[in-house]
Order: structure tokens, then sequence, then C-alpha cells
């Protein structure tokens, strides 16, 4: 079966600076992927070769088997999309946004968006300039639901918004996923969010993937460990499968890859002991490859 | 069934849904035949991806904790009553790990640690027989 997303071997610069270097992915239709990443890692410009808004300039993009710079319309009428930019038109009243996103979507359902309008407590009557940022980021949302993708793509959709309006994407995602198994991409800066409803999750820095990988898995293959030494140690401690190592003195938190028998070996290797230890979460595991401190070179 | 979920302490999250509902089952809330939340409102509910409840629900259902029924919808299974036991013993066990450690952390010896453990079971005792009678406020 076709991917829904492929990029081979992506590579976009701007300038001098590699935007985009040499990108592999893949998205299986009914998988959620959760793109991680510090600012300006290049998650934006991931999800606008998706979009077709950029041209690689190597390599290959295929949306649903199509490339979406060459033939956009199919591929666009597929996708919904909410970017953390406020894109809307601001002198647009909520029906007034329905019926003119109506006009580009053959699959619009009307039903689904005036349900969708009931159940984020929106007004049809209301221009949208007038909303609050929490009440705007309902409307886009709706407006990327309303027409039922087979893709939905979000750009940091709860950057800024407040608890409520963060459940409500989450919400949306989730049935979205329930629904006959449609494909999201999303990015956040929210690892606890992407934690919730990814079934994979890709790590993107300096324009690179570094891993991209089930989050099950990810969780499972890495500990985070409570090294103690016998002597206070000037220097951070580095071993083999450690990724990062935070502390000082005799007490080292360490994020390490690998089982719990293989950190033993290496730790006692060094004379000290793991005093505690616990599958990382995704907070550590990203802050770790974001600086990595620890490694054996 | 009220399940909660949490992402800092590294626990996929279909292992917390397992968990939590063979304590629900090893604890007597939930009881032979009870009926599951439905997988996508179990998702909806807790936020979380479809495809993990789903994937928590399989887990169950290999353990023998619950079984589906051809109506579709997911059942605790009459199974779930023998494993219950074994699963008390797993979830006591875990807390005495953590309390051990802890104790020998603070130099507290096997023998003090169990007579302090004595000493609170006597402390809670008639308390526990009179919660256990009378309705919660």
């Amino acid at each position: 079966m076709t991917p829904i997303i492929e990029l081979c071997n992506v590579t976009r610069s701007f300038g001098a600076k590699f935007a985009l270097n040499d990108i592999n992915l893949t998205l299986e239709k009914g998988t959620v992927l959760g793109l991680v990443g510090e600012n300006g890692s290049g998650k934006t410009t991931l999800i606008k070769h998706v979009l077709g808004l950029l041209k690689p300039d190597r390599g290959s993009v295929s949306v649903f088997g199509i490339d979406p710079v060459i033939d956009p319309v199919p591929v666009l009428a597929q996708i919904g999309y909410l970017s953390e930019e406020d894109i809307l038109p601001s002198w647009m009243r909520i029906r007034e946004l329905q019926r003119y996103m109506q006009g580009f979507y053959p699959t619009w359902d009307q039903e689904y968006a005036d349900q969708l309008v009931r159940e984020f407590g929106l007004d049809r009557e209301a221009k949208l300039m007038g909303l609050s940022k929490g009440q705007r980021a309902r409307a886009g949302l709706m407006t990327a639901l309303a027409y039922r993708p087979q893709l939905l793509l979000l750009d940091e959709p709860s950057s800024g918004l407040d608890p409520i309006v963060r459940r409500d994407i989450l919400g949306a995602i989730v049935r979205t996923i329930a629904d006959e198994g449609r494909t999201v991409l999303f990015s956040s800066h929210l690892l606890g969010e992407v934690d919730r409803v990814a079934d994979r999750v890709a790590m993107i820095q300096n324009g690179s993937i570094l891993f991209c990988e089930n989050l099950d898995g990810l969780k499972e293959i890495h500990l985070e460990l409570t090294v103690i030494f016998p002597q206070p140690r000037p220097v951070r401690p580095r071993f083999d499968g450690a990724i990062a190592a935070e502390g000082d003195g005799k007490e080292w938190s360490v994020l390490f890859k690998g089982t719990l028998d293989q950190a033993r070996v290496v730790v006692e290797a060094q004379g000290a002991t793991i005093a505690e230890h616990r599958p990382a979460n995704l907070d550590e595991i990203f802050v770790g490859y974001a600086r990595p401190t620890g490694g054996a070179n | 069934m009220l399940l909660h979920i949490t992402t800092s302490e590294g626990v996929p999250i279909y292992m917390q849904i397992v968990t939590q509902i063979k304590h629900l089952v090893a604890s007597g809330r939930l009881s032979e035949g009870d009926e599951l939340l439905p997988i996508r409102a179990l998702a909806e509910q807790l936020v979380v991806n479809p495809n993990t409840v789903a994937r928590a629900y399989r887990e169950l259902e290999m353990a023998g904790v619950v079984e589906k029924r051809r109506t579709a919808g997911t059942y605790v299974s009459g199974a779930g009553s023998p494993l219950a036991r074994g699963e008390q013993a797993r979830i006591l066990t875990e807390r005495i790990d953590a309390l051990v450690i802890e104790a020998q952390h603070m130099s507290f010896s096997t023998d003090e640690l169990i007579e302090m453990i004595r000493a609170r079971a006597d402390h809670l005792q008639p308390k526990a027989t009179d919660s256990s009678k009378e309705p919660r406020p």
C-alpha cells in the first residue's frame, strides 16, 4: 500500500543554511506521527514541503502518491491543516468562513461543521477578529476537520493556547484517528501531548532526523538512571549507552539507551552503582538527545 | 471506571491502562461481567490514541482478564478472579519493594520495618473495619 507521506532524501537550504538535510520519512495510513524538535530545527519547513508550499532542492516528496508541488489540488483537497499562525480571514463571520471553505473542499460536510461549531461553543454570527485566540484556534480546527480530510497536518497547534483549548485540539486528533484510521502528522513542543496521542515520534534537529521510532519502543529502550559514585567526580562520567548525564559530585542522573542489565555492567565497570532506575519519559529523552553529553566518544 | 494517565513516569500509556484495569479487577471495583468502556469512548475520555487503548485491551484479553463477546464489547472475564490473587500480590510486592529500598537508604533494619508495619496495622485495624461497614460521606 502506498504510504500517505513519503519523503526521500529531501534537502532544502535557505542561503547557506541547511533547513532540511537529507530527510527520509514515511508515514503509513492510520498512524499518528508526533514531530518534535527545538524551535528552528526544521519542523515547519518539513510540514510546508508536505503541503507543497516549498519545493525541495534535492530529493522527492510524495503525498497520497502524488507530488504536491506538481499536482497540488488533489493533495490539498485531502489535507486538513492547522498552523500556529492565524491565517483565516479575520473579517469573516463563522458562518461566512464555513461557506468560503465549502467552496474549496468538495467533501465539506456541513452537518459535521455545525456539530463542531456547537461542540466548540462558537457563535456562527461572530466575526473572527472579535474572537479570543483560543476561539480562533477552534474555528481553525473546525475548518480543518469539516471536510473529513485523509491527512491532518497540525503545526504547533496548541502553541500559546490555554489547557482547555489544547484539550479540544487533542480530543479532535483522537476522534480523527478513531474515524476510519485517518492519518495525522503534528508538531509540538508539548511532549506530554505527543506522548498521549502519537504512535510514532520523529525528532528533528538542525534539519536532520535524529530518530523516528515507535513511541512505546522508544520508552522501552531508554532508562533514566541515578548513578552514585563512591567519590565525587570533577568531570561528567561517560560510558557506552549513556546519551546524557547531569549532576555533580557523587550523584548523576543519566539517560541510558539499553537494558538495565547492560546499564549495570557499564556503570559497575566504573566503580559506581545504580541507585534508582525507571523508564525515561519523553521529556528526558528529548532533552538528552538535544544536548547529548554522556556518550562514550 | 476511572483511570489516570501520566506522562511523567516514562511508563508506556498502554501499560498504565493494563495495570490500572488489572488493579480495578483485583480490588473488586470491576467484577466479572462488567463491561469496559468501548475503545473510542475510553480514548476520548483519557485523551489518548485509540490504538493505545486497543493495544491495552488486547493485552488484557491475552492475560485472560477480559474477554470480547460476540455482541461487540469487552467484558471482565470469569477467569479474572483466580488471576486476581496473583495480581494483588504483584501490586503489594511493588509497594513493599519501594518501602524496603527507602528503609535501607535510611538505615532501618528489616526487623525494625516489620515491627513498624505491625504497629501501623494494629493502629489502623479498628478504623479499617469501621469504614468498610459505614458508607462514605
